[in-house]
């Protein structure tokens, strides 16, 4: 709060008095987040440029800021990112689709759920990243064996999420679909699917996080395009400011999808009568 | 007509909840239901709206055994249950969802505007108070309208004044199609206040103990020495129902001559 008030008053103009301080408090709390990594950045930016150390295995921020540049200029940044997208993306709606069906039909019938629910959980104690040779033998090593990679991924977290969501969907308004005498199909979609919506998008973060968690594990494995690719290129190449330049594309792209989720799906959530409104 | 035959329940481990209770309701007639905790009076409601199966005996209505939710039954439990995806006025709708979308809404239209929802139709479940959270599941059970309406304890979680109000809200709309009604409580005014005849319950199991006739014409005036009469005769009945018989509020020998005063 003091930093808030400091920052608002060091502004020019804060003499018009409440209302104007209210609306830039507005801007600046949440920039209140960016004071910490600026203020590491410039601290490096510094200690290169004085001296206090060559700055080769980490770069300062300008050399990244050039090297992501110079990436970008030449177009392979773009070529790069798009092939790990479509691979997340790919990944991430095979796993999702899969998640779901099978989340759903463990979560609603009871028979189903002792049937494969024991099995799913023991492949879901497998490190996912031990199926990768199986996978290579299997699917070979271009694009399916890591899409299908990143779909393993996505899918325990939408899995769980689903059944979870769908079994602790409350009996009480169960029953008002009862009373009302909906069937089945009925029951799914005018009471369990619009009562397991919040749960539901949550998983699918954690599912897209996990996808761009694989990706990178994908590419590690021989690819010859990607953000992935290019991390173990500059690492082969000695070349630290291209890897946090990939790292740097990564967090951009991750946080980037990731709010475009909550974006897209904040609509179907406005009823919700949570305790935090972001 | 809706008919208990000899309705019993014995739950999985045993546990007998409800056994033999037999009641005739009349179409339009008001029955209340009393008894202490555990006197299975909501699990004999349950019975009645199709959601739960008596293990003994049957419910019919107008001669039909139900075994599932029925049409014409619809239900009012303790909590409103809202769905909060919906707004009021779908909440109100959910039960009409096969009809034309002009009638749905011409119907919901009219049904929140007697309840006194009108201006609420559009706002999210969560915005309510309780009152109104109640009047709306009030509205959605009766804009199907139902021949007969359950009522599971409907107002024991609202404050004293809200309740008193829903109460006479819940005869004027009873006024409007003459449901049959039957209303489980605790609350021995409530049960005075609207019922035609008040049902008491003794438990372990839930049996009928008593019923008692409440010949007073509406609208009641709850100050009255005559509800006061029927109010003690009927706390005299659940006295008898937990085996109490010389309780504090057990003044039948008052009574004895009260109601030779009264008659």
């Amino acid at each position: 709060m003091s930093l808030v008030l400091m920052s608002s008053s060091a502004a020019p103009d804060t003499a018009q008095g409440d209302a104007a301080r209210k609306s830039l408090a507005r801007f600046v709390r949440p920039g209140l987040g960016l004071l910490l990594p600026v203020a590491l950045a410039i601290f490096w930016e510094i200690a290169v440029y004085v001296g206090w150390s060559n700055g080769r295995l980490i770069p300062p921020p300008s050399i990244i800021f050039n090297t992501f540049a110079e990436l970008w200029g030449t177009g392979e940044l773009q070529s790069h990112s798009l092939a790990t997208l479509a691979r997340v993306a790919l990944g991430f709606v095979s796993g999702v689709v899969a998640g779901t069906v099978l989340g759903a039909i463990t979560g609603y019938s009871g028979l189903s759920h002792r049937l494969v629910d024991p099995t799913l959980q023991a492949l879901r104690s497998i490190p996912s990243i031990a199926w990768v040779p199986l996978f290579i033998l299997w699917f070979g090593i271009f694009e399916a064996s890591k899409i299908i990679l990143i779909a393993v991924g996505v899918f325990f977290p939408v899995y769980l999420g689903v059944m979870g969501a769908v079994m602790s969907v409350d009996r009480k308004i169960v029953e008002v679909g009862r009373v009302f005498r909906l069937s089945g199909f009925e029951m799914v979609r005018r009471i369990l699917l619009p009562a397991v919506l919040p749960a539901y998008v949550l998983s699918l973060r954690a599912g897209l996080g996990l996808g761009w968690m694989f990706v990178v594990a994908a590419e590690f494995l021989g690819a010859s395009q990607g953000l992935g690719f290019l991390l173990i290129d500059g690492q082969q190449l000695g070349k630290p400011a291209t890897i946090v330049a990939a790292i740097v594309a990564f967090a951009i792209l991750g946080k980037a999808t990731d709010t475009l989720l909550a974006v897209a799906t904040a609509p179907f959530l406005r009823w919700e009568d949570r305790f935090a409104r972001t | 007509m809706l008919v208990l035959n000899r309705v019993g329940k014995t739950y999985p481990n045993g546990v007998r909840a409800v056994d033999g209770v037999s009641i005739e309701v009349e179409l339009g007639e008001i029955v209340a239901i009393v008894g202490g905790s555990g006197c299975g009076k909501s699990t004999l409601l349950r019975a009645v709206s199709g959601l739960d199966q008596p293990t003994h005996g049957q419910v019919l209505l107008d001669g039909i055994p139900i075994n599932a939710p029925h049409e014409q039954i619809g239900i009012v439990f303790q909590e409103p249950r809202l769905l909060p995806w919906l707004t009021v006025a779908d909440n109100v709708g959910f039960g009409l969802d096969h009809r034309p979308k002009e009638e749905r809404e011409r119907r919901v239209a009219a049904q929140l505007e007697r309840v006194g929802l009108t201006d609420k139709a559009k706002v999210w479940p969560r915005e309510l108070s309780g009152g109104q959270a109640q009047r709306v599941a009030l509205a959605r059970a009766l804009v199907t309208r139902p021949e007969v309406l359950l009522l599971d304890e409907p107002f024991s979680a609202l404050d004293a004044f809200t309740r008193v109000d829903l109460q006479d809200h819940l005869l004027d709309l009873w006024n409007d199609t003459k449901p049959t009604l039957v209303v489980v409580t605790h609350d021995v005014d409530e049960a005075i206040v609207l019922a035609d005849r008040v049902v008491v319950m003794r438990p372990h199991p839930g049996r009928l103990e008593d019923e008692i006739v409440i010949d007073l014409p509406r609208p009641r005036d709850r100050q009255s020495a005559a509800f006061d009469f029927a109010k003690r005769r009927v706390l005299a009945a659940l006295d008898r129902s937990l085996g109490r018989a010389a309780s504090v509020d057990d003044r039948e020998t008052q009574t004895a001559h009260g109601a030779q005063m009264w008659w």
